[in-house]
């Protein structure tokens, strides 16, 4: 895959990846997603993102080379990569913050390191392509349990950590209302997770029908369509006896609709870190002394949010890249047991060579897309 | 690490009220506080190699591991080197930065052009695809674009005459 500029992406053939590092593996990829994230690069809107680079950060793949000081992992191992790469010696790796490693990223400090997020996110090729470059071979990467689904495995390096996540950082007591902004794959999955956590009551807010009966089922949850409410803070105070919600989740980032001031300044004009508009519902949707859940992506530069209303309201704001090696252990045994089926969530399986059509499926929301996998031709044959 | 201006301990009721459970970082991050020693840990081995990569000034050094991904070039990749003089918390940094992603994309045409490949701009946006299960809209988007050119078309030859 290779990104030729906003909306502009198509396969090309490319050197083959090679061990820069004794800790890196050269992998062979079995599965790749196309992610909400991914749609941030697609429109152009991160810095630095440069034509010529090679997006994907959600895949498995099989390990076809390790370096020198590789030991745990061997060739022909079959293993889901986390999205974010990690050193696992950094103080902040040490504390489980492994999507905020200091030894990953060299262009930036703010963020730790994605596969193919861009330059400010280090400048990694990524994993829709046939083979890619892995980093710490040892520290993240996981080979894929005994009679786990592959689909299943290729939803647990983002989506599942993601979405459990979003809730585990909202607090959320038995009980609580939770509304979660935002009926994309991870929104979807911060919604069923927020049950696992006790709520008791979870609403979905977005503005795709489609999407909004998904997670009507597959949560299960309450839905709303945004567009048939006059104003959504005032509908979640009514429909909360007008406390607000214990805890609001934005599941949706810098790409979000139904503000219009918003979309102008941070998704036309990028005078912003993308459009904040189910940021600011979510604060001002939440209680007094309520949690808000950020898991939404934002671009780097200053974002238009209500932050008076925070101070105001006495808001607690947590927010993170999911730390996927952390949450591991805990979503692997969730999804053995049968508690999550991610899986699910997968609506489109696209040969790699398609990944044109693909992305325009998944950012345009065509043909009932959920979450859509690329599949190199070499696991088709 | 830096020299501490004013010891703690001498501070009038330093740490009476310190509670250690007042953590709204748990459970995302397993507190160890070692981050107040600085860059203490043993690093990774350092990766080596001649691409080029731009350093955020807001670290010292290179990353032990870095990406290798299309190294800064040309007009957008002077930009890009300007960029980095600024830190991540200055417009300096990013405005520059996302002026060299624009420039990119036309290096991009130049380069493809130059190893005799003619994009198919439309194949790259996905169009078979709306054309597939979103018909209606790409029309309707072709036909406002025919129709804007030709009201311009029109517009200014009849200002030539
Ligand atoms: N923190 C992390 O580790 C992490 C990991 C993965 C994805 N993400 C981010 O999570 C977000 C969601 O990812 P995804 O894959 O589900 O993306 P997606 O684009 O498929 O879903 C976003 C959904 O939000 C909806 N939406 C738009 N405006 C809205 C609004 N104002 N209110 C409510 N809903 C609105 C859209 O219709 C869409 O269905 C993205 O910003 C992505 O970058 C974060
Ligand atoms: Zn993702
Ligand atoms: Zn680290």
């Amino acid at each position: 895959m290779n990104y030729r500029g906003p909306l502009r992406v198509r396969i090309d053939e490319k050197p083959m990846p090679e061990i820069l590092h004794p800790q890196d593996a050269i992998v062979r990829v079995t599965r790749s997603c196309i992610c909400g994230s991914d749609l941030h690069l697609y429109n152009g809107s991160v810095p630095d993102t440069r034509p010529g680079m090679t997006f994907g950060h959600e895949f498995t793949g099989i390990v076809e080379q390790i370096g020198g000081e590789v030991q745990k992992l061997k060739v022909g191992d079959h293993v889901l990569v986390p999205f974010n790469i990690a050193c696992g010696k950094c103080v902040f790796c040490q504390q489980e913050l492994y999507g905020n490693c200091h030894e990953s990223n060299s262009e930036a400090t703010a963020v730790g390191a994605i596969y193919g997020y861009s330059h400010t996110a280090g400048g990694y090729d990524g994993g829709q392509a046939e083979y890619v470059r892995v980093p710490y071979a040892d520290v993240s990467p996981t080979v894929i349990p005994d009679g786990m689904d592959p689909d299943d495995a290729v939803m647990l390096t983002d989506v599942v950590p993601t979405g459990y996540q979003a809730a585990e950082m909202a607090g959320i007591q038995p009980g609580d209302t939770v509304c979660v902004f935002g009926a994309g794959p991870v929104g979807i999955m911060a919604a069923r997770c927020a049950w696992l956590f006790g709520a008791g009551r979870v609403i979905v807010i977005d503005c795709v029908q489609y999407r909004l009966e998904f997670a009507r089922n597959y949560a299960p949850a309450e839905v709303y369509n945004f567009k048939e409410l006059d104003d959504v803070v005032l509908f979640m105070k009514k429909t909360t006896d007008w406390m607000g919600a214990d805890v609001c989740i934005d599941a949706v980032g810098a790409e979000a609709a139904g503000n219009a001031m918003q979309s102008l300044l941070g998704r036309k004009l990028l005078m912003q870190g993308g459009s904040a508009t189910a940021l600011h519902w979510a604060i001002n949707s939440v209680k007094k002394g309520g949690i808000i859940s950020i898991v939404g992506v934002y671009g780097p530069i200053d974002t238009l949010v209500p932050i008076g209303n925070v101070l105001n309201k006495g808001l607690t704001i947590r927010a993170n890249q999911a730390s996927v090696k952390r949450l591991l252990p805990r979503l692997i045994e969730h999804v053995q047991s049968g508690v999550l089926n991610p899986k699910a969530l997968i609506t489109h399986r696209v040969p790699l060579e398609y990944v044109s059509d693909a992305y325009r499926i998944f950012s345009a929301k065509l043909d009932n897309c959920i979450k859509p996998v690329l599949l190199p031709p070499s696991v088709r044959s | 690490m830096e020299k501490r201006l004013i010891d703690p301990s001498q501070v009038k009721g330093w740490g009476i009220d310190a509670d250690p459970k007042n953590d709204p970082t748990y459970p995302m991050k397993a507190r160890n506080n070692g981050e107040h020693k600085g860059y203490s840990w043993q690093r990774p081995t350092q990766q080596r190699g001649d691409v080029e990569v731009l350093h955020s000034n807001e670290r010292p050094h290179l990353t032990a591991v870095f990406g290798t991904s299309t190294p800064p070039r040309g007009l957008s990749g002077l930009l890009r080197r300007f960029a980095f003089r600024y830190s991540e918390s200055s417009y300096g940094h990013w405005l520059p930065l996302m002026a060299a992603d624009r420039i990119g994309v036309a290096e991009g045409y130049v380069e493809d052009l130059a190893r005799g490949h003619i994009p198919n701009v439309f194949a790259e946006r996905g169009w078979a695809a709306e054309w597939k299960y979103n018909r209606g809209s790409l029309l309707l988007r072709i036909g406002v674009g025919v129709a804007v050119i030709s009201a311009a078309v029109a517009y200014l030859s009849s200002d030539t005459d």
